[in-house]
């Protein structure tokens, strides 16, 4: 297999293009636009649709149209231009449309600035949009992680019809790293498999609608029972994480995303000074790997949640945990990066409390 | 190494190795005495320049010209240099100009004075960079620069590398690629550029100064 030297935000483009991502609708933001750049070059070479549009949310409710007709679409921003596409996300949510969006994180809130951040987690996994829903969402680690989980998000999303999310940071989608795409085709999804998408009935069958007005409250809340009942089966069936010497380890940190990186940078520092200590990063952040991170803190005397944010994902390890063990903090915020070296301090301090 | 003129532009598609290179020709020519100034003319992209290296380039004496508000919260492309001066006041002038032509736009705005000058433009090479995997590819970047640029490329540079990750075997069998991307636009390839450690046997040696953020410096 050919190694590709790639920036991460192009892994994104191609690996979408690659799972038959058929029409990518953007608008530039600092720091993504090299997806759209991407996309502006090689959709055209492969009879796809790039579009740029006037804003962001005309783009998000181009993806809401084209995903009706049962097309693989995708949209990508960064963190206010997610802002203003989550009524379009929640619209999409409430009509039951699978898309992907990419959020290539920056500092916040308001404009922030175009240095990487982590602080839309909660966004991502709480509320990306007024109402009761939920949306998959993945947060890879890598370059090349990048270019795995994009076909994974547009499958998943496919097969329980809801929007999923790849959550990536300024960093991950600035670097470059060497990529193997694991297929030279382009996959082909015909949008008549679709049932329920705007395909045209041809007078065969009962027109299909896309929609999320129901005024009748039994009868909303009917589907949002069903939806959620959905979610249940999305939670027993797609949760993932990595573990990364955890078997001995009395501390756990708890990082995802690039983060993560610069985790296990420090992990390793503190085993070489004989403290036992291991990673679990999530790859699926809604749903939380709550299984994993149990696995993983087995041993554990102390948890340490490392992020870059004030504390968003700590929530759900803390959930997760039943709260059964301490579960301490590390974030550097606005766009500045938490260095390894500052991460190994807070993990001797936590060694030194175990003990 | 070749005579590479003293007026020094490097172009070339994003994350090609252009910075690096860049900053690696200044540092070798202040080495050997030169009074070196270069020039951060990537208005592009703000993630990764020339001008996060000013501590490098204040320990060997170069003379850094970047954009006015580069590396600040107000990161716009301000250019407002004398480019006939710079060229003047130094003894080589390296200049890093942005990926792809919308990188090259910013160069045009002193072609005139620059070819009146007599300013060598090289344009480096990946093989494995994805939009520029083949010979063709490489040569329809180059004539997207030469055009917003209006200077003519004077030669390739052949930079092929997969990050960390790239082997010295990696670096020999893109010469093939090189000479084709050479040839597909007319020019000759003035040489290729390896990572030092990998000892490439007749490679221009370079040092890596655009490192991932987890390795920390120092």
């Amino acid at each position: 297999m050919e190694r590709n030297l790639m920036k991460g935000n192009e892994a994104l483009a191609e690996a979408a293009i690659r799972a038959g991502c058929k029409c990518f609708f953007g608008y530039p933001i600092t720091p993504q636009t090299e997806i759209s750049a991407y996309m502006a070059k090689r959709m055209p070479k492969v009879g796809g649709v790039f579009l740029q549009a006037e804003s962001e949310i005309a783009a998000i409710n181009m993806v809401y149209g084209c995903a009706s007709s049962g097309v693989r679409c995708m949209t990508s921003s960064s963190s206010p231009g997610i802002s203003l596409k989550s009524e379009g996300v929640s619209y999409m949510a409430g009509s039951d449309l699978p898309c992907v969006i990419i959020n290539v994180m920056r500092g916040g809130p308001g404009l922030g600035g175009i240095q990487p951040s982590q602080s839309d987690y909660w966004q991502a996994t709480r509320a990306l949009g007024h109402g009761d829903f939920q949306i998959l969402v993945f947060a890879p680690s890598s370059v090349q992680e990048m270019a795995d989980l994009i076909g994974r998000a547009f499958d998943e999303a496919d097969k329980y019809r809801m929007p999923a999310m790849i959550l990536a940071d300024g960093l991950l989608g600035q670097m470059m790293e060497p990529v193997v795409f694991h297929t030279e085709e382009i996959q082909h999804h015909d949008p008549e498999d679709k049932h329920w998408a705007t395909t045209g009935h041809k007078n065969k069958r009962k027109h299909n609608i896309i929609n999320s007005l129901y005024l009748q409250a039994e009868e909303l809340e009917t589907l949002n029972f069903e939806r959620f009942k959905r979610y249940e089966t999305v939670k027993q069936e797609v949760h993932e994480a990595e573990l990364y010497r955890t078997e001995d380890a009395d501390i756990i940190v708890a990082a995802y995303g690039s983060v993560a990186r610069l985790a296990k940078a420090a992990v390793d520092n503190a085993r070489e000074q004989g403290i036992k200590v291991g990673l679990f990063r999530p790859i699926t952040l809604w749903p939380f790997p709550a299984a994993e991170i149990n696995e993983a803190c087995r041993n554990a005397k102390r948890v340490l949640c490392v992020e870059m944010s004030m504390g968003q994902m700590i929530d759900d390890v803390k959930l997760a945990l039943n709260c059964r063990l301490p579960v301490e903090f590390y974030g550097r915020t606005g766009g500045v990066i938490p260095k390894p070296s500052a991460i190994l301090e807070q993990i001797k301090t936590l060694a030194k409390e175990a003990e | 190494m070749t005579d590479l003129g003293k007026i020094i532009a490097i172009t070339g598609h994003y994350g090609s190795g252009k910075t690096n290179l860049a900053i690696n020709l200044a540092v070798d020519f202040a080495r050997n005495g030169e009074k070196v100034t270069i020039i951060d003319l990537d208005i592009v992209n703000p993630y990764f320049r020339t001008a996060d290296h000013s501590d490098l380039f204040d320990r060997y004496g170069i003379f850094l010209i970047a954009p006015q508000f580069a590396n600040t919260n107000l990161d716009i492309p301000s250019l407002g240099f004398d480019m006939a001066a710079a060229a003047n006041n130094c003894d080589r002038l390296i200049i890093d100009v942005g990926g792809d032509d919308s990188g090259a736009v910013a160069l045009g705005q002193y072609s005139t004075v620059l070819n009146n000058l007599g300013c060598s433009l090289y344009y480096v090479v990946n093989r494995y960079r994805y939009l520029t995997r083949t010979p063709e590819e490489a040569a329809e970047i180059l004539r997207d620069i030469e055009q917003v640029s209006r200077i003519k490329a004077k030669g390739v540079i052949n930079c092929s590398n997969l990050g960390s990750q790239t082997s010295a075997a990696d670096v020999a069998e893109t010469e093939e690629y090189a000479a084709q991307c050479g040839k597909a636009s007319g020019i000759p390839v003035v040489m290729t550029a390896a990572e030092r450690s990998l000892g490439v046997v007749g490679a221009y040696p370079v040092d890596v100064y655009i490192r991932p953020f987890w390795e920390e410096n120092n």
